[in-house]
């Protein structure tokens, strides 16, 4: 691992996380799990009175599946910032994969800071997150 | 260009939500490593951290969010301060990381609402929520939630 992280360099890719189809119990499991008990997400009675077909994923869901690339990739303590914007939902069934790139990397003290380009894409290529993190590299 | 958000939006800068303190339970990250499948030991298996250099259970990255959500009623501040609930939509979010957290910690969350702007020549408010998270007066963490409301949006 180490050695890997000092290999790291503009143009580095991170292994891709590609997730399985977002079933309904994964939406009622993260509600609970999360703190995050907006009804939109867990109950389509409410989707429907807000004039939508069906409930749709947290974007939260996908900032922690973003949170999992991160933290396969470098220990999370490496991670000192990061943001995401919104910009598409994820509906039920949604089948994210979250990819990141390392676009710069430059000296910091002892060691190196890498800014690292964050996407969750759906299958159909919608991206549903965009973002940039700062990793403390070796 | 941003331009000044409604009046509405605006008046809300500067105001601050009563902090909340939450305590970091192992089983609630247990269930939230479960939820988002998470694999990682280090974050569900108190041995599989310690052996991984860890005190305990490791708070994965983006928790502090719903710890937060969960306590702090922050829609219920915005409703009382006239804004549509219906029309604000989760913009964008961003995490600075001072301190690792574990299980076991007591944190307390100071969420103030520090910035309002407007795009789209007015159509679209944006609202940034600081939320500043400390563990026995240190600072481990600051979380930048930044809101969209749509005006005129809803009927």
């Amino acid at each position: 691992m180490t050695t890997v992280l000092e290999q790291v360099a503009v143009g580095t890719e991170l292994s891709p996380l590609a997730l399985p189809p977002i079933s309904r119990t994964t939406l009622a499991l993260f509600a609970g799990a999360s703190g995050d008990h907006n009804a939109i997400h867990i109950d389509t009675d409410a989707a429907h009175d807000a004039g939508l077909d069906d409930v749709f994923a947290h974007g939260m869901l996908s900032m922690a599946y973003l949170g999992r690339l991160l933290t396969s990739w470098v220990p999370q303590a490496r991670l000192r910032h990061w943001s995401a914007r919104f910009t598409a939902i994820t509906p039920v069934h949604g089948e994210p994969t979250c990819t990141g790139t390392v676009t710069a990397v430059e000296a910091a003290g002892d060691g190196r800071l890498a800014t690292v380009d964050l996407k969750v894409t759906l299958a159909d290529g919608t991206v549903t997150l965009s973002g940039t993190a700062t990793v403390v590299l070796p | 260009m941003p331009a000044p958000a409604s009046a509405v939006v605006a008046a809300v800068v500067g105001r601050r939500q009563e902090p909340v303190t939450v305590d970091v339970e192992r089983g609630r990250l247990r269930m939230f490593a479960q939820a988002i499948g998470e694999t990682d030991p280090v974050y569900s298996d108190v041995a599989a951290a310690r052996a991984a250099g860890h005190p305990d259970l490791p708070a994965p990255p983006t928790i502090l969010f719903g710890l937060d959500l969960e306590r702090a009623d922050t829609l219920g501040f915005l409703a009382g301060h006239g804004i549509d609930l219906g029309a604000v939509l989760h913009g964008e979010q961003a995490f600075t990381y001072h301190v690792p957290v574990y299980a076991g910690d007591t944190l307390t969350f100071a969420s103030e609402f520090t910035e309002a702007y407007s795009k789209a020549g007015g159509k679209l408010d944006f609202l940034v929520r600081r939320t500043r998270v400390t563990r026995g007066g240190e600072l481990v963490a600051e979380l930048d939630n930044t809101a969209v409301i749509r005006n005129g949006a809803a009927a």
